[in-house]
């Protein structure tokens, strides 16, 4: 009953936001249309700005009385591969507007990404508008990995510790282990076990608990007002899609490959026409992880971001708690998305390993 | 697609690639493997306490089975023996009592044979005196009486007819 109140409350909200909204618009066209279109244009530059990674670690940025625009925040190094190693600190770009210069090669940041350019910083363009300039190979400490190594130290210390404290309490977890232990028997008795098997499941739990806590931190760290878009960056869902990808098919057994080339138990016309399809299988299930994961944590700041910027549209009373009402209910639901995706992404890895390992013994089954 | 691809960072790709793996490499070593163990011991620790619990249980009540047997046997063997001691001290009892019977029985017929000869003995004992008071009396008598001659043959006559009638 109450759950319904406050969908209905929801609803009603929405509407009525859609609604002052149209209204605002309404008024645009009449007045100061032209600044209205600024705010936007910027609000969507600020969030597609945020979504990517970059080279600094700014907390905040905010236009100074002067004009002249202030990031609070630290510089983080630049480590390039393009014919020997180019290392500088990122502070060279001045936020991403110059061109740094290094052992006489010249870099710019576009679009988040570091491209080789001239002194000029000349970016040269193909017909789709893309930038052609010669990408070297970046493997800079940016903001995402400043993150990952953050996410990695308290990983450490919390399992770590945990782990001690089992060996110095008699088997007996202590402080912040006793939240972690259920989660991580859960993803053992519930995820594990059920998809891979209890004979099997052994070789794979120390994955699926890296990537499962591994996801869920920095999902979480992408909420915090630092607002670190990592696990919705793709090539990081890539990278831990890869290795479920990689570890499938390692330790795919005969059976594994069996169903894939030569579905077993169905006739031979079938058999032909399904083995390609079992291929594409093998590199659709990886692909939709990435995709998942990338789409969802990338989706969530979106819909968080665009409803703060809401207030900045509206600038009203109304609209402005509205959408700070809305920010915090997509907020909490996006808490629960965070724990989500990750039990999605652990979840599915076991599926496939366990298709990887399954063992048939009933052959007439199939 | 397009934007993906204009997206990917390859940089960003290996450095995650190198540094997810490390953090596996280092947690599944120092971290999930002990956990693991330390959960597995504790579990096989809390079934095998089950199980002997169970056992101890199981044992007791084998234990409580058997006690009261025993006691049952003994409560038995204890009615079977008392039953056995009315028995035996019952048949004592009428031993005793037959043999008394049979002593008393016996006494009092040595009694009465006793009394029988006693009174044999006194009746002859009182007939001797009897016959010697008689003969006595008859002495004094005939002393008196054989006087006279006359008499004295008559009684013997008398006498003699009285001995012979005896």
């Amino acid at each position: 009953m109450q759950r319904k109140n406050l969908v209905n409350l929801l609803t009603s909200l929405l509407l009525l936001v859609t609604f002052s909204m149209n209204a605002s618009e309404g008024n645009k066209t009449e007045g100061e249309g032209h600044g209205e279109n600024n705010i936007k244009q910027e609000i969507k530059e600020f969030i597609s700005h945020h979504l990517k990674d970059s080279h600094d670690f700014s907390v905040f940025s905010y236009t100074a009385e002067d004009g002249e625009k202030k990031h609070i925040g630290f510089s983080l190094p630049v480590i390039l591969v393009d014919n020997g190693l180019h290392v500088f600190s990122s502070s060279k770009f001045h936020h991403e507007t110059t061109v740094a210069e290094s052992n006489g090669n010249f870099y710019k940041i576009y679009h988040g990404q570091l491209v080789k350019t001239d002194s000029e910083g000349t970016i040269t363009y193909d017909a789709d508008h893309h930038a052609t300039n010669t990408k070297p190979i970046d493997l800079s400490i940016t903001k995402s990995v400043v993150m990952i190594i953050l996410t990695g130290l308290l990983m450490l210390w919390l399992f770590v510790g945990l782990a001690r404290s089992y060996a110095k309490n008699g088997g007996v977890a202590t402080g912040a282990g006793r939240f972690f232990e259920p989660i991580i028997l859960y993803i053992r008795d519930d995820i594990a076990i059920p998809n891979i098997g209890e004979k099997q499941h052994g070789k794979y739990m120390s994955f699926l608990l890296t990537v499962f806590f591994f996801i869920w931190f920095l999902n979480m760290f992408g909420l915090t007002p630092l607002g670190v878009n990592v696990t919705g960056n793709i090539a990081i869902t890539f990278s831990l899609a890869i290795l479920t990808f990689l570890i499938t098919n390692v330790s795919g057994n005969k059976n594994y490959w069996k169903h894939i080339f030569w579905m077993p138990g169905v006739p031979v016309p079938m058999k032909i026409i399904l083995a390609p399809i079992e291929l594409l299988g093998v590199f659709i299930k990886p692909f939709s992880l990435l995709i998942r994961l990338y789409a969802n944590m990338q989706a969530g700041h979106i819909v968080v971001m665009s409803l703060v910027g809401l207030i900045y549209v509206f600038q009203s009373w109304l609209g402005g708690s509205l959408s700070f009402f809305l920010v915090f209910a997509i907020s909490i639901i996006e808490i629960l998305v965070a724990l989500l995706q990750a039990y999605i992404f652990t979840m599915l890895s076991a599926l496939y390993f366990g298709f990887a390992v399954e063992e048939h013994d009933h052959e007439e089954a199939h | 697609m397009d934007k993906l691809l204009a997206e990917f960072s390859f940089g960003l790709f290996i450095v995650q690639t190198v540094l997810f793996v490390g953090l596996f490499l280092l947690l599944k070593k120092f971290a999930w493997k002990p956990i693991l163990g330390a959960v597995n011991e504790r579990e096989e620790g809390i079934k095998t306490a089950l199980d002997s619990a169970k056992n101890a249980r199981q044992e007791m009540e084998s234990l409580n089975a058997d006690n009261e047997r025993i006691l049952k046997e003994a409560r038995a063997e204890r009615e079977s023996m008392m039953k056995d001691a009315r028995q035996i001290k019952d048949a004592m009892i009428n031993e005793a009592k037959e043999e008394a019977k049979a002593e008393g029985t016996k006494m009092i017929e040595q009694a009465q044979a006793s009394i029988q000869s006693e009174k044999q003995a006194a009746i002859a004992d009182l007939k001797k005196q009897v016959a010697e008071l008689s003969i006595g009396i008859a002495e004094k008598v005939v002393r008196k009486e054989l006087a006279n001659d006359k008499d004295q043959s008559k009684l013997i006559e008398q006498l003699l007819k009285e001995v012979t009638i005896s």
